[in-house]
């Protein structure tokens, strides 16, 4: 009953080269995964810089991340799923909630353990207050902030992939279809796809990054 | 080269949670005569920082007012450069990118540039123009620190503890460079230290601060012809006095610290008697 590896790696060069349903699957889960984390990304730092920047953001909207963080992203699909009349835009939702609140809590830590120092140093230069927050703080929060990427983009990647199993398009509903059709072989061709990505991303892209960010900035071990 | 005029100066902290204040000193009145070369000397938590950081308008004084030139202080500004005890360089610029960075209020980034430039050479640092914070010794960041400071070209130069931190052989080559320096641009320069011999061999004038009450307790004009040598009688005659009042304000920092476990016998083993508690306290 178990598949087959070498059986799984023909799959995998038929659904690519062949018949092609591997390569649309991967095109629409990359395209998914590349505008929700984009989207996490972005509404993380503008979170986390808020609420790292402003005590009263941080006691209101804070506590509400913090709350909201607990809940795995796809425990709201269901709910997407109604608000957004089924289909692409729920999964995206789910995807962007997934990486939104990791982006937010590093942005957040990045900006509150700026080297008060740092900004003392910069105010007897001149700089007032919005100035600081652009040329300071955010750029000293730099290397948090890309912690949070990186947690953004497995937290997200993770979340896609349950949300296709269950939703629409992309490699996740590939694999269900497969499994209906009791094609073991193409189940795992696909979970392969979806370790290697994660592993290149997490390993190679992130960390290369991080690594290069984190000399520049001497925190290198 | 401006004067600094601290007047009836207080300093106040509030502890809102437990309802509590603690002054730490009600009546600075002090002034720093233009082109002057001053240092605050006195025992830990005396209030020096906390003096300094009123002038550079980091903090507020309770009562009182500074003024510089005819200006009263209530906000920092390029008027007043500031060294601390760490550099405080920005860790993702490089160190011209560092200097430049005080200079970008005020023009633009060619001129900056140039300007930077002429600073970092002052410092003796062109080579390292293009090196990273990291990349740098405790003492070459402390001169990138005060060539940024200087490249604001500010009337005053304040200091707090900035060598604290380095090997005696790294703060002695500084000491000769702060003299250079302070000798090609003749700023008014307010100085922090806890070490008697820095005070010393740097300055016009000493001001010796306490605690409980905290104040100034004395204030000694130093005379002796420079360059100064450590061993010269009148310095020792300097540092003897000096020490003999100082370390009667130690102790009693040290009382309060340890309470009952203070030994008094102990404590003058630890922290010398002669003319090298400089160097230990
Ligand atoms: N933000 C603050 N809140 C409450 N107390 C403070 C605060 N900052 C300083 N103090 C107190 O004020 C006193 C003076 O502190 P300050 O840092 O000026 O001392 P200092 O003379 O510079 O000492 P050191 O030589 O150790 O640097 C200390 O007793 C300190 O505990
Ligand atoms: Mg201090």
């Amino acid at each position: 009953m178990f598949p087959s590896p070498l059986l799984s790696v023909k799959q995998l060069y038929t659904g690519f080269f062949e018949t092609g349903i591997l390569t649309v699957a991967l095109t629409e889960s990359m395209q998914r995964i590349a505008i929700g984390f984009t989207l996490a990304v972005i509404i993380g730092s503008i979170l986390g810089i808020l609420i790292g920047t402003s005590k009263l953001a941080d006691e209101t909207l804070g506590t509400l991340v913090i709350a909201l963080q607990s809940v795995p992203s796809i425990v709201w699909l269901p709910l997407a799923l109604v608000m957004f009349h089924g289909g692409a835009a729920a999964i995206l939702f789910v995807v962007v909630l997934g990486g939104t609140w990791p982006m937010t809590m590093n942005m957040r830590m990045g900006i509150k353990n700026v080297q008060p120092i740092l900004i003392r140093a910069a105010r007897t230069m001149g700089y007032n207050r919005t100035e600081l927050i652009w040329k300071v703080m955010i750029p000293a929060s730099i290397p948090s902030a890309l912690t949070g990427a990186r947690l953004a983009w497995a937290f997200a990647w993770r979340a896609l992939m349950a949300a296709e199993l269950i939703g629409r398009g992309g490699l996740g509903r590939t694999l269900m279809d497969a499994r209906d059709f009791f094609n073991m072989e193409m189940v795992i061709a696909i979970m392969i796809i979806i370790s290697v990505i994660g592993l290149v991303m997490e390993y190679f892209v992130f960390s290369k990054i991080e690594k290069r960010v984190l000399s520049r900035w001497g925190l290198a071990k | 080269m401006e004067q600094v005029l601290i007047k009836k100066v207080e300093k106040t902290f509030e502890n809102k949670e437990k309802k509590q204040s603690f002054t730490v000193f009600d009546d600075i009145n002090l002034t720093v005569n233009p082109g002057e070369f001053l240092s605050l000397l006195g025992p830990s938590g005396c209030g020096k920082s906390t003096l300094l950081n009123i002038i550079a308008g980091l903090d507020q004084a309770t009562n009182g007012e500074v003024y510089v030139g005819e200006k009263l202080i209530k906000t920092p500004g390029s008027d007043r450069g500031v060294v601390f005890q760490e550099a405080a360089l920005m860790p993702w610029m490089s160190v011209i990118e560092n200097v430049m960075f005080a200079l970008r209020k005020k023009m633009k980034k060619e001129e900056a540039k140039e300007h930077a430039k002429k600073y970092l050479k002052l410092v003796h640092l062109s080579k390292f123009m293009n090196s990273y914070p990291h990349e740098l010794s405790g003492g070459m960041k402390q001169r990138v620190s005060i060539a940024r400071a200087l490249a604001m070209d500010p009337k005053i130069l304040l200091m707090d503890e900035p060598f604290g931190a380095l090997d005696e052989q790294t703060r002695s080559m500084l000491h000769r460079e702060v003299q250079y320096i302070w000798e090609e641009t003749k700023k008014t320069i307010v100085f922090v230290t806890h070490n008697i011999r820095e005070a010393i061999m740097l300055s016009d004038r000493i001001v010796l601060m306490g605690t409980r009450p905290g104040g100034i307790r004395k204030i000694y004009d130093v005379t002796i012809p420079r360059p100064r040598v450590i061993t010269s009688p009148e310095f020792v005659k300097l540092e003897e006095d000096i020490m003999s009042i100082l370390g009667g304000e130690i102790e009693k920092v040290m009382r309060e610290e340890m309470g009952d476990d203070f030994n008094s016998k102990k404590a003058s083993l630890l922290y010398g008697t002669n003319n090298n508690m400089g160097d230990n306290i």
